[in-house]
């Protein structure tokens, strides 16, 4: 069924899945797993032999038995064949020459985004250069609501990440008005709390809430605790207004994460009864990666990108204001170099945006990886002019609980200034007001602190 | 770089906030970007990050130190051959080489009551640094046990600890391993204690561990009151790991001033 002849080789594959896993460009997780091409000619046979594959195949042969994985479950019974049709004739080559052609404008990317399925979106990306990725994804255009619009053309928002190792609120103070400062913060506030427990996640959205309501901020909060730990919060009365959660792309590793489909069903039903949001209610916010299924021993002998591909099936059921994949977290063993971890956020972003998320990157590495800021700043520049949707806001890049490094505020005013990207309107024209930026959206030449924020840093006896 | 003086740079009048984080806030910049100052001491922290990760160990000091304390130390390899390939496949550090096997199975073992096992990890200056004054601690502490010689292992994971406790019918497994390196702790050492340790068997929920040993973390004496907490309770309970709960006295290392968020209060 999968067999090519190349270069006076045989090759036949047998199944869709092996050969979706060595057609996956060189990373550490798939030969960690096993699953990796054995050299360059093998990989390159692997794509020859995917760009014969119909798109139908992929609704014909499951990756992960139906029967065991409510994940295949969810992708095949909620596929919507009137979006397919007009692709439905194409194999994955020319999928991907239909994809760069003029026919794919943005109208018709968002007609078939129901159509398509993770695999075949993620076996597409295997055929595609970066250029290919960055091409495709700048066409698709996926906006989302909650206190603010999300998405729109030639917008980059930025999730504010004020984390302190121990969840000091004044910790955390100094960080959030830092980066507000520097004008961050429009795709949320969102703080990863030291500990998972209900305590401490009802002070910090207790705190956060206060702090949007004080300085009317056109922004949404969370707290990125487990959604079991959120759920007693709602319980509680606490003032939640976006529902987090890691998600993976099987259910095995879901489980190993302590969730299903109908518990974080259960979470978004508890968060749109709040009705926090004042402009819509997307009120999902989920982080995904490559590798976590097979770190969680989940990976069922997929390759780690189609099991990311994957968790935007999970996460595209719940209509989430933000799809973050934390491409550089999880550490070399899985992407082992600053050219893997750049490959793998675009491919993560082209894939999510295709199936119609509202897809950013948390464009980060660990110590341990090959990789510095030199790397970061390609990724994030790439990530840009392919239209991302958001990225992390960090002082100095440098997380102080999570021990990583991701993009700045600074990494942010970069980036728009180099491209003309401005915030979510709404996070704009506070900002105008209250005088951080000025009409051209700039920082404003003086030192100064804003009138608004004067008061509270007085207080202090500065 | 007199940052006071220069007119590209814009400082930020809110630098008193440091107080409360050790988060890199209040930069200033220089035009929208990062001032050459907190450019470069970003570059410090990953350097002295990544040299903890890339440079080798070298266990010859603390060879000779112990053989000073008349102890007898193993140096043992496994089967992560070179540094590309202990960070690629974390499974290869968890398994001693051919060699390495063949060298301990020629030794005779006496019983043993505990195994010391000192790995380099994602830190060899953590190692360098932390595990001879902590080992002078601990040693004194450990004189009722008969001890397997100490092993010090290159290019090894935490499990590694397992396969070398089952080789001596160690009951108690404690590993001396380098964190993973932050910028703000490039020397961070890790212990982790298993009780009956099993090759392949033992899993993360079997062990306990105490983390964070640094110069500006967790003290030597406040990961040693943890420890022995942990190897008494261990004895009475038979086990370790999630169903042995820490209650030692909380060594909290938060010294940061207990303000309130004064963005509202």
């Amino acid at each position: 069924m999968y067999k090519v002849h190349l270069a006076q080789l045989s090759y036949d594959f047998k199944t869709l899945r092996n050969l979706m896993a060595k057609a996956t460009p060189s990373r550490s997780g798939d030969y960690l797993a096993g699953v990796g091409a054995a050299n360059n000619l093998e990989r390159v046979a692997a794509q020859w032999a995917l760009a014969d594959v119909p798109l139908k195949q992929f609704l014909n042969e499951a990756l992960v038995p139906y029967e065991q994985d409510e994940v295949t479950r969810l992708i095949i019974d909620e596929h919507d064949s009137i979006a397919f049709a007009p692709i439905s004739h194409l194999t994955i080559g020319d999928f991907r020459d239909w994809l760069l052609s003029d026919l794919a404008t943005t109208e018709v990317l968002t007609a078939i985004a129901q159509g398509l399925t993770p695999e075949m979106v993620a076996a597409v990306s295997k055929i595609m250069r970066i250029q290919d990725l960055i091409l495709v994804a700048k066409k698709c255009r996926v906006t989302t609501q909650f206190r603010n619009t999300i998405g729109l053309e030639n917008r980059l928002s930025t999730r504010l990440q004020p984390n302190h190792p121990t969840d000091n609120p004044a910790g955390v103070a100094a960080s959030l008005l830092d980066g507000l400062l520097y004008g961050c913060g429009d795709a949320v506030i969102g703080i990863n709390p030291a500990s998972d427990n209900i305590e401490a996640t009802l002070r910090l959205l207790h705190m956060l809430n206060e702090v949007i309501e004080r300085y009317q901020i056109p922004t949404q909060s969370c707290v990125l605790a487990h959604v079991t730990t959120t759920l007693k919060a709602i319980e509680q009365g606490a003032p939640v207004d976006l529902v987090f959660q890691s998600i993976a792309g099987t259910q095995k590793a879901n489980d190993s994460f302590g969730i299903n489909l109908n518990l974080l069903n259960e979470a978004r039903l508890a968060a749109l009864e709040l009705g926090r949001g004042t402009l819509g209610n997307n009120c999902m916010y989920f982080e995904t990666g490559q590798g976590s299924a097979l770190s969680a021993n989940a990976h069922e002998g997929l390759d780690q990108q189609t099991c990311e591909a994957r968790a935007y099936a999970v996460a595209r059921k719940f209509k989430p204001l933000l799809v973050n994949t934390v491409v550089g977290f999880i550490g070399p063993e899985y992407l082992y170099d600053g050219k893997q971890i750049i490959r793998a956020g675009l491919e993560d972003h082209f894939c999510g945006k295709l199936l119609g998320l509202p897809m950013g990157c948390d464009v980060c590495y660990t110590n341990h990886a090959e990789a510095d800021q030199d790397d970061m700043d390609v990724l994030l520049t790439q990530l840009a002019v392919a239209g991302n949707t958001f990225i992390m806001g960090i002082p100095g890049s440098d997380d102080v609980m999570l021990n990583y490094q991701s993009t700045s505020f600074h990494d942010a005013l970069y980036v728009r200034q180099v491209l003309g990207l401005r915030p979510a309107p709404e996070f704009e024209h506070w900002l105008q007001q209250q005088g951080i930026f000025n009409a051209d959206n700039q920082l404003l030449q003086k030192s100064e602190v804003p009138a608004l924020f004067k008061a509270s840093l007085q207080k202090l006896g500065r | 770089m007199s940052e006071h003086n220069d007119p590209a740079v814009i400082s930020n009048s809110w630098a008193s906030l440091k107080q409360f984080t050790p988060a890199r806030i209040a930069l200033g910049r220089a035009g929208i970007s990062l001032p050459t100052r907190a450019s470069l001491d970003f570059q410090l922290a990953h350097a002295l990050a990544r040299d903890a990760v890339n440079i080798p160990i070298d266990f010859s000091d603390l060879d000779l130190s112990l053989s000073l304390m008349g102890l007898q130390s193993l140096t043992l390899n496994t089967q992560a051959e070179n540094q590309q390939l202990y960070l690629q496949r974390p499974d290869l550090g968890r398994v001693l080489s051919d060699a390495t096997l063949a060298c301990l199975q020629q030794t005779t073992t006496k019983p043993t009551d505990a195994v010391i096992v000192v790995a380099d990890g994602l830190s060899s200056k953590a190692i360098q640094q932390h595990a001879l004054p902590f080992l002078r601690l601990l040693l004194p502490q450990l004189n009722d046990y008969r001890l397997a010689p100490l092993c010090l292992v290159k290019h090894g994971r935490v499990a590694i600890g397992d396969a070398i406790a089952e080789h001596y019918a160690a009951r108690l497994c404690i590993v001396l391993i380098g964190e993973r390196p932050g910028l703000s702790s490039p020397d961070s050492m890790g212990i982790y204690f298993t009780y009956q340790a099993k090759a392949k068997l033992s899993t993360d929920a079997d062990r306990n561990c105490i983390s964070n040993i640094h110069n500006n973390g967790l003290s030597y004496e406040q990961a040693l009151k943890k420890l022995m907490f942990l190897i008494k309770e261990a004895e009475k309970l038979q086990l370790s790991g999630v169903n042995l709960k820490d209650e030692s006295t909380d060594t909290t290392t938060d010294n940061s001033p207990k303000y309130v968020n004064f963005l509202v209060d």
